[in-house]
């Protein structure tokens, strides 16, 4: 069973280009445009890592982390937040709601890529999924 | 016959004689000399000029129309005298200590010293007392006429010849001087006048030796003494007089108002009388006086009668009688008797009346229109003393003419009887005032208003006769054909006499509205603390404020005035004190006029009520009573206003505090809203950014084999550069906007031309949204900016075109001209904008609904507004139109005169 990430995101053209760079490194990517459908797709399988965007329609992405974290079953999953307005406050804001990783828009494919990777080995890899 | 001539000169040797006197007793006042000048029979002697012409013609007259009944004039007086002295003498002992000078005074002192009760009471005042001394002016120049005639008769033809209307004139005139010269000598704190009551208490000898030597003479000359006087009476009419109880009973109770009430009675009992015991004296004295007067009047009236030919005027009886039996010397005599009761009833009238003008009118209005107030004394004093003599030659002239007007038709007794019910409508307050505590200024005012109009209305207007002063027509049937509110017959109670049905009345309504009034309202400070004085007037021993000696240590005294006079001034007057007394360095004895001195000091510093009550302290004698304490409650409120001032201060500060406060909220928020906007154009900026860099990534590694991934690729970078272009044209023109730096170019085009270029630039034909028109609508010319408006034109008929999610989409656009201005509207068929969002969207970055759809920064709407702001028009959203709304306004003033 390959690697799954959620990638919540409202801009298309962003998703299509996240979903090119993992899928070269064998990343199945669900993508969801709001919170409300990515947490009924998450109880329904679970995925091994999250990326967040902050600014979506309807709840935002701090809302949507604080509930994921709040979730019994899959508060620990590791989650990269996305986020395109740049501020210091916005980052500590989702350090403190335990965010994983924090990126700002835009970013290099490299980075994503690694910052995927490395939160996935962090969180034990192939060998938890396994366990 | 006596001539004319000879009894003018007697009549002038008579007053240069009471000149003479009233000259020589203020002479001997001056000199402090005034011996048996201050006597109670001197007070006693004074107080006739109750009885003036009218009792001293007018009851012989009364008594050969009406019998007994002239009594009750003396009744009433007396009953006071005898029975209720007591409120004479509270009435003495407040005008003593509260230094008032007249009823008017009293009543506005009383009432919290209210402005209007002394005016109104004047008023009241000078209309009952004006018919009065008109009434003496005529007694006098009818008296003349008796002896300017052959005839005895003495009807009004006969006496209205020039020179003796002259004489009206010149006896008039001759009160007036003698009134000023005596009556305004100085304005003394007491206001006495010893010259005036030395000649009054002459003329009141005067007048009583004549009435009993016409008298004597009648009973015992042209009578054969008491015996036949009954003979006589039982022949006369009088034995046939009915007693009417009510009328007696009102009279009664009528003449004893009228005697406390009347200014002039008010001014010889209270203002000028100079010890309280004289009142012991007076109340069997004047008593005495009264029946003296009253003792012949009933055989004079019987006699006349029988002997007098048909038709004469009983009224004149004590003339005529003397006459007609050639006693010239008798009648000289007698002619002396009402010269002297008209005249001293007029001089102290017109004191008492100048007093209350000058003092209650005059002087409020001087002062009221004084800008500087009142700074010199002196000047006050040479104003107060013009106004006075302006005053008493005001009062006389009003009586002049009176009589002259009146012409003199009415009987003497009617006229005095007017103006006893006028000035008796005082008595509610007057009595209310001295002996209950809650009568309050608008129960005063109340009652005296209530009782002054039914006077007015219901006896002195009507006593003019018919169509004189009132319409015949309102006499009789009442106003407005209300036959209760007939002036004469209030209620239904015409049957009663007219001066007893008015009395009724006033009395009546006017105490109840006196007891209402007070009930209801509550007294003021002020009020309340003369209610107290008047009424609790001999809880204090007289001289009330005066110190026992002794009763304080001179050395607490200096303490207590260093603090307050400073050191230097209250070590000066201690020393002064004791060196008067003969004694070395600062403290003397503390004897009563020391402790007055040090206390007038003290309030000259704190105010009267405080230096007495902290001199009370000291002293120990006297704890602070209830009354002192609301008088240093009274100065406190001068604090409390300084403090209210204070507060005021505050309160403005604490209110800069809170403007500043809210602008430091309105910045806080305007820089969350910089903050906000910030971070929405860096998402605005860093989203297209994103994708452009990671797809030139993608593109850049080379890792797309496919040429149609590729070419898309590149087509999604494209797209996204022109989406930042957008935005950044977009940013800067809503900048240019909103900072007003935008140039409109202004053309004059039409209407229609402008949205034909808006619908031409969303090319909407080709994507299917149908566009309804009606171009008879749209042939209105404009001067506008019909670049700026098409952008705003074409951002609606986009927006339409994006969000529109009708089946068919379709979008109205609809030109109305309004009485003001012409709106544009632009109406589409889709789902419409739901409420809550309505507010919001042409706020900045306020985008709805999906990104992808929309494909826009949420700047459009902004920009709208702001360019129909510059083009002086308007953009808002219609609700309840079925779909999305939009309205664009545009001035009638931008459109071109056609």
């Amino acid at each position: 069973m390959g690697k799954r990430v959620l990638l919540i995101e409202d801009e298309p053209s962003i998703i299509e280009a996240i979903r090119f760079i993992l899928s070269r490194d064998g990343w199945a990517v669900d993508t969801h445009a709001d919170g409300a459908t990515a947490m009924t797709a998450l109880a329904r399988r679970t995925p091994d890592l999250v990326i967040l965007d902050v600014m979506l329609p309807g709840r935002s992405g701090f809302d949507i982390l604080s509930d994921l974290r709040a979730d019994p079953v899959h508060g620990a999953l590791p989650v990269l937040m996305l986020t395109a307005r740049g501020q210091t406050r916005d980052r500590e804001q989702a350090l403190a709601l335990g965010a994983s990783r924090f990126m700002t828009k835009p970013f290099s494919n490299a980075e994503v890529r690694d910052a995927v990777n490395a939160l996935f080995a962090e969180a034990g890899g192939d060998a938890a999924r396994q366990a | 016959m006596l001539s004319f001539n000879l009894l003018l000169a007697v009549c002038l040797c008579y007053v240069v004689l009471l000149f003479a006197i009233a000259f020589w007793a203020e002479k001997r006042a001056e000199g402090g000399r005034l011996g048996w000048l201050r006597s109670p029979l001197v007070y006693t002697l004074s107080l006739s000029i109750y009885c003036t012409a009218w009792t001293f013609y007018g009851a012989v007259g009364y008594a050969a129309r009406s019998g007994l009944e002239f009594a009750t004039i003396y009744l009433g007086p007396t009953l006071i005298m005898v029975g209720w002295w007591g409120i004479l003498r509270k009435m003495v002992r407040i005008g003593r200590t509260q230094r008032i000078t007249s009823i008017a005074d009293l009543i506005s002192s009383r009432y919290g010293k209210s402005t209007l009760l002394g005016v109104l009471v004047t008023l009241l005042a000078v209309l009952g007392t004006t018919p009065y001394i008109a009434l003496q002016l005529q007694s006098v120049t009818l008296s003349f006429a008796v002896f300017a005639t052959d005839s005895h008769v003495a009807t009004p033809e006969h006496w209205q010849s020039p020179d003796l209307e002259a004489t009206a004139l010149w006896v008039a005139a001759g009160l007036a001087i003698f009134t000023i010269v005596f009556g305004t000598r100085n304005i003394d704190v007491n206001e006495r006048h010893h010259g005036v009551v030395t000649a009054i208490a002459v003329e009141a000898v005067v007048k009583l030796l004549a009435l009993l030597a016409v008298g004597a003479f009648v009973v015992w000359s042209v009578a054969d003494g008491p015996g036949d006087i009954y003979r006589y009476i039982d022949a006369s009419p009088i034995s046939d007089w009915q007693v009417a109880p009510g009328r007696w009973i009102g009279l009664t109770f009528l003449s004893a108002a009228a005697f406390l009430c009347l200014p002039r009675m008010f001014h010889v009992l209270v203002v000028e009388n100079a010890d309280e015991r004289h009142l012991a004296t007076a109340s069997w004295a004047f008593p005495l006086y009264l029946f003296a007067m009253s003792l012949f009047v009933v055989p004079i009236a019987v006699v006349g009668l029988a002997t007098m030919p048909e038709g004469s005027n009983p009224d004149l009886f004590v003339l005529t009688l003397p006459l007609s039996f050639d006693r010239e010397v008798l009648a000289m005599f007698a002619f002396l008797g009402g010269f002297s009761s008209a005249t001293s009833m007029v001089i102290v009238a017109a004191i008492a009346l100048a007093t209350m003008v000058s003092n209650h009118i005059v002087m409020p209005i001087w002062l009221a229109t004084r800008t500087d107030g009142a700074s010199m004394s002196g000047d006050v004093r040479n104003v107060l003393l013009l106004s006075r003599r302006l005053s008493i030659i005001g009062v006389l002239g009003l009586g002049y003419t009176y009589f002259r007007v009146s012409g003199g038709g009415t009987a003497l007794a009617a006229i005095g009887l007017i103006s006893f019910v006028g000035v008796a409508q005082v008595l509610p307050a007057l009595l209310g005032g001295i002996f209950w505590r809650g009568a309050t200024r608008v129960g005063a005012a109340l009652g005296v208003g209530v009782g002054f109009a039914i006077w007015l209305y219901a006896l002195l207007l009507p006593s003019f006769g018919p169509d004189a002063a009132m319409p015949a027509a309102l006499l009789q049937d009442g106003p407005w054909g209300v036959g209760w509110l007939r002036p004469q017959a209030l209620l239904g109670t015409g049957a009663m006499d007219p001066v007893i049905h008015a009395l009724f009345w006033s009395i009546l309504l006017n105490t109840l509205a006196f007891c209402a009034g007070s009930l209801l309202t509550f007294p003021t400070p002020l009020e309340r603390l003369q209610g107290a004085d008047f009424v609790h007037v001999f809880r204090h021993p007289a001289g009330a404020r005066g110190w026992s000696p002794g009763m304080a240590e001179a050395e607490d005294l200096l303490i207590m005035a260093q603090r307050i006079l400073g050191p230097s001034e209250a070590q000066a007057l201690f020393q002064a004190e004791a060196s008067a007394q003969g004694k070395q360095g600062y403290l003397p004895d503390t004897t009563s006029d020391f402790l007055d001195r040090l206390e007038r000091e003290l309030a000259g510093s704190v105010g009267a009520a405080t230096a007495h009550a902290m001199l009370g302290q000291i002293t120990g004698g006297a704890a602070v009573s209830v009354e002192e304490l609301m008088r240093v409650a009274d100065e406190t409120a001068q604090i409390m206003e300084y403090s209210a001032q204070l507060e005021a201060k505050s309160a403005e500060l604490s209110r800069t505090a809170r403007q500043l406060r809210e602008a430091n909220e309105k910045l806080t928020a305007l820089s969350i809203q910089k903050d906000a906007f910030l971070s929405q154009i860096s998402h605005e900026l860093r989203t297209p950014m994103t994708s452009i860099r990671s797809f030139s990534e993608i593109l850049r590694d080379g890792g797309v084999e496919e040429p149609e991934a590729r070419s898309r690729y590149a087509g999604i970078i494209h797209d996204e550069a022109l989406r930042l272009t957008r935005l950044l044209d977009d940013l800067l023109d809503l900048s240019v906007l909103e900072n007003g730096q935008v140039t409109l170019n202004e053309q004059d085009v039409m209407l229609s031309q402008v949205i034909d270029r808006a619908v031409t630039a969303t090319g909407s034909r080709a994507d299917g949204l149908r566009i309804r028109r009606n171009p008879a609508d749209e042939q209105v010319p404009l001067r506008t900016d019909p670049d700026r408006l098409a952008q705003v034109f074409i951002n609606l008929i986009a927006n339409a075109r994006k969000y529109c999610d009708a089946a068919e989409p379709e979008l109205g656009i609809a030109v109305r001209r309004g009485g003001v201005a012409v709106s544009v509207d632009f109406v589409d068929n889709g789902a419409g904008i739901p409420r809550d969002a309505q507010a919001v969207i042409f706020e900045k970055f306020s985008r709805l609904g999906d990104t992808s759809a929309a494909g826009g920064a949420g700047l459009g709407l902004a920009i709208c507004r702001e360019i129909m702001v510059r083009l002086g028009g308007g953009i808002s959203y219609l609700p309840g139109q079925g779909g999305a709304a939009f309205r664009v306004t545009l001035p009638l003033a931008n459109v071109r005169a056609a």
